[in-house]
């Protein structure tokens, strides 16, 4: 059973305009219920783009989205986006930003509290609960931020790079700390990386794309089983396809930027 | 191993040891930050009050035209002089007089900052929702804001009297216009990662307004009410010197009508004490309501 699909879908920013930008082309994708999928792909190949259009925050130039069946045509709370950048409320207390769909949805606040201690048990921040957004670590407003996705009860979590702001310790924690979230409630899972690391070791299957416009070029189902050593034979296989794959995507659009560049130059 | 525990002890005092003796070490710190802060405070004025009295005593200046500090400040006894020509405010017993007039203008100010704070966030709101709203009133804004607020004083006494709402209008229309235009930029600056975070959770239009726009973008709009404060500050006390004769503006100008310099001068230190004053109670307004800032930007 499929949880997203994509059918042709086309994302054109600035359309007729001279700054026209083909971020996304012909995209098919369909994610299955309860699986976990990571996109990876050269910078600027409109991974971000397609998350966003999988949280209805922006609407494709071509084709359909779809959820569960049902046509995407706004955010809905079952979908829920973690972004990249700090997105909590400095104005309220970790507590509040992950009662905060809640009180949107008009839940008392007594009960609405309760909840979101229960997310915030969850990722391990229940102490933390009146603490604010700076009193926190960059991780631990990130388990915050997927708390917050979580007390609104989404069944699916899209993820632009949550953990690329963190340092290298922290990310392997924050990694192994996601998958035990995704396990225990068979959520389906987007995430978008450039680390191909990270891909390896989170993924069910890894969709590559092309350098802009986004293209899928492939999709590698990661047979290995969890939780995942990041060390040993298996893991580097995939690991040598999957850098192998992109190398050359990443030089096409390195050559292809330069084009660019020498022609803008040109024209001044 | 017992070396070890008697090593302990010695090194303790080099470490802080405990958050509690860590916390007193802080709160002394600061306590002596104030009063050297302090000491130096009263250096500064105590320096410019000795020259001035000194000046005096060796009748380097005229003391009719520039009295020294003593005498000025002595001048609060003679509080009654106020009422004759009923600058004071109420007859409330002669002592509380220079208290009463005081008390006029930063009723004024306080009234006309807190009307306009809420009028153009209002305004403000409407027209960053609505870009028809937009479109058709910034343009008019953009060249209102720059009205000074005393530019605004000879229509106010025209239109309000000599009473508290000239003053207040001045204060009110000098800053109204400004802080229109400052909410729509600083709704516009919000980070568009705060609104998409609510569409997703679920935000309607309105509630994203009420909820994240409008939150997000109070920590710039109260800067610009202080920064304004003393603009509004002197539009009273214009205002107050040219009709509304009531109030601190007032004493300086009937000082100056009676050729009582002192009484000019002493409204002139009640002038800048208040002033001094009003602006230390916002800064620690801010903080206590925008405590969350505090770590990154205040």
């Amino acid at each position: 059973m499929a949880a997203l699909e994509c059918r042709g879908v086309t994302k054109v920013w600035g359309e007729s305009t001279d700054r026209e930008v083909v971020a996304l082309q012909d995209i098919d994708l369909v994610v299955g219920r309860g699986e976990f999928v990571v996109v990876i792909g050269p910078s600027g190949c409109g991974k971000s783009t397609l998350l966003k259009l999988l949280a209805g925050l922006e609407t494709p130039t071509a084709g359909r989205l779809l959820h569960g069946g049902q046509v995407i045509s706004g955010p809905e709370v079952d979908r829920s986006l973690i972004f990249q950048q700090p997105s909590l409320y400095p104005w309220l207390s970790a507590l509040d930003n992950v009662a905060f769909g809640l009180k949107l949805r008009g839940v008392p606040r007594a009960e609405r509290h309760r909840q979101a201690e229960e997310f915030l048990r969850q990722v391990g921040l229940r102490e933390f609960a009146r603490k604010h957004p700076h009193e926190l670590s960059g991780g631990m407003q990130q388990r915050v931020a997927i708390a917050r996705a979580l007390c609104v009860g989404a069944d699916t979590l899209l993820m632009d790079e949550p953990f690329a702001a963190l340092d290298v310790q922290t990310r392997y924690q924050m990694q192994a700390f996601l998958l035990d979230i995704w396990h225990g409630t068979g959520k389906t899972a987007v995430f978008v990386t450039h680390h191909i690391d990270e891909a390896v070791y989170l993924a069910d299957r890894v969709v590559v794309l092309t350098a802009r416009p986004g293209r899928v070029l492939d999709s590698v189902s990661i047979d290995m089983p969890r939780p995942r050593s990041v060390v040993g034979e298996a893991f580097e296989r995939y690991r040598a396809l999957l850098v192998e794959r992109l190398r050359a995507e990443v030089a096409r659009a390195f050559q292809e930027q330069e084009l660019v560049e020498m022609l803008d130059t040109r024209i001044k | 191993m017992i070396e070890g525990l008697q090593a302990q002890p010695a090194a303790a005092p080099a470490l802080p040891a405990t958050t509690a003796s860590r916390a007193r070490a802080r709160s002394s710190a600061r306590i002596r930050g104030v009063v050297v802060a302090g000491v130096w405070w009263v250096l500064s004025i105590g320096l410019v009050v000795v020259a001035w009295e000194a000046a005096a005593a060796l009748h380097l200046i005229d003391p009719v035209i520039l009295p020294p500090p003593h005498e000025f400040i002595g001048e609060i006894r003679n509080q009654a002089q106020f009422l004759m020509p009923a600058v004071g405010v109420e007859r409330t017993g002669a002592n509380f007089v220079a208290l009463t007039a005081i008390v006029a203008s930063v009723q004024r100010v306080l009234i006309g900052l807190f009307l306009a704070f809420v009028a153009g966030v209002l305004t403000g709101s409407v027209a960053f929702s609505f870009a028809i709203v937009r479109k058709l009133t910034l343009p008019t804004v953009t060249l209102l804001a720059p009205i000074a607020p005393v530019a605004w004083i000879p229509l106010a006494i025209v239109a309000f009297g000599v009473g508290d709402w000239s003053a207040i209008f001045v204060v009110f229309v000098g800053i109204y216009f400004t802080l229109t235009l400052a909410t729509v930029k600083a709704m516009t600056n919000v980070d568009p990662v705060y609104v998409d975070a609510a569409r997703v959770l679920g935000a309607r239009r309105g509630q994203i307004m009420r909820h994240v726009v409008l939150p997000a973008a109070i920590p710039a709009l109260f800067d610009l009410v202080r920064m304004n404060l003393f603009g509004a500050w002197m539009g009273v006390l214009a205002a107050e010197m040219v009709g509304v004769n009531t109030g601190l503006g007032a004493i300086v100008m009937v000082g100056r009508s009676m050729m009582n310099m002192n009484l000019t001068f002493l409204g002139m230190a009640m002038i800048g004490l208040v002033g001094y004053l009003l602006d230390a109670a916002f800064g620690l307004v801010q903080r206590r309501v925008l405590w969350w800032r505090r770590a990154t930007e205040l």
